[in-house]
């Protein structure tokens, strides 16, 4: 009887752990940090790329509904795809585009906006990658959308599709 | 000439102090980055790891410890920005009651029937 007891015991234990490893094959094991939660937007003060100035994050974020805030380089090759996208984003007049020029040199980032167009209305430099982790992003290209509130309420990791746009076009309407 | 002793006194006294701090925040940084997990080259420390992602988030401890921000500060910044999985030590929450109290609880368990048989040796 003890025996009979211990044996159904062991069946369910196994079943139980081959339902946990089944479980986990189908898991992928790359986590990625939650892309839409209310993150309150950091402050921080960095220098603009054009101006050569420095300037305040809450000289940035002001007057506008939407703020769009993208990761970005020179090198950084799918940054190059996602430019048309954000030229198109620039035409709403309801946005804000700020550039977070990421670990660049800035002679190659101004050459890369004059040759694919500046959708940026302010470009900062974060030579450190400080300011992009502030934001909570870990990669390149990371956009962030961020309500008049000050709170990042949506953040795209990799480079913008079709679908991403139309869903950035549906926050911002 | 008892001016330039109490000049040095005290010069010697701010030095010690400033070299203190310095190593008492150096070790807190190592510390704190070697309980983060790099994003990027995921099972590897940031202190281990050398990505962009690990060098960055290096510099950004080292500017809240001068901040003044304590450990657990920066943790919850952290695990604010990033959730809690970014911290190899995770604190005792709904989402982690489990992993926490599962040993425990097994602890307990074997415990009861080591207790149990010894018991029953006696008699």
């Amino acid at each position: 009887m003890k025996n009979k007891i211990l044996l159904t015991v062991l069946i369910i234990f196994l079943i139980f752990c081959f339902v946990i490893f089944l479980k986990s094959l189908n898991t992928s094991s790359i986590y990625v940090p939650a892309k839409s939660e209310k993150r309150e937007l950091p402050e921080f003060i960095a220098k603009e790329l054009f101006l050569n100035k420095e300037i305040n994050s809450n000289e940035i974020f002001k007057d506008s509904d939407f703020y769009i805030l993208n990761i970005w380089a020179s090198w950084c090759a799918p940054c190059r795809e996602e430019h048309p996208q954000l030229m198109e984003l620039s035409s709403n007049s309801s946005v804000k585009i700020i550039g977070l020029n990421y670990k660049d040199n800035p002679k190659k980032a101004k050459k890369f906006l004059k040759e694919l167009g500046n959708p940026f209305s302010t470009t900062i430099i974060d030579k450190t990658g400080i300011i992009a982790i502030e934001f909570g992003g870990y990669g390149i290209p990371e956009t962030f959308i961020i309500n008049k509130n000050k709170k990042i309420i949506k953040t795209f990791i990799g480079n913008l599709t079709e679908d991403a746009l139309k869903e950035i076009n549906s926050i911002i309407k | 000439m008892k001016i330039l002793k109490f000049l040095f006194i005290i010069f010697f006294i701010f030095n010690t102090y400033n070299v203190t701090l310095a190593k008492s925040n150096d070790q807190l940084e190592l510390k704190i980055s070697k309980n983060l997990r790099c994003l990027i080259c995921q099972g590897q420390s940031i202190y281990d790891s050398q990505s962009d992602f690990a060098v960055s988030m290096k510099l950004l401890i080292n500017k809240k410890i001068n901040e003044g921000l304590n450990e657990r500060e920066i943790y919850d910044l952290l695990i604010e920005k990033y959730g809690e999985w970014i911290v190899y030590d995770t604190s005792l929450n709904k989402n982690t009651f489990i992993l926490w109290g599962l040993p425990v609880l097994l602890f307990l368990i074997g415990g009861a029937i080591i207790l149990k048989k010894l018991v029953f040796r006696k008699i």
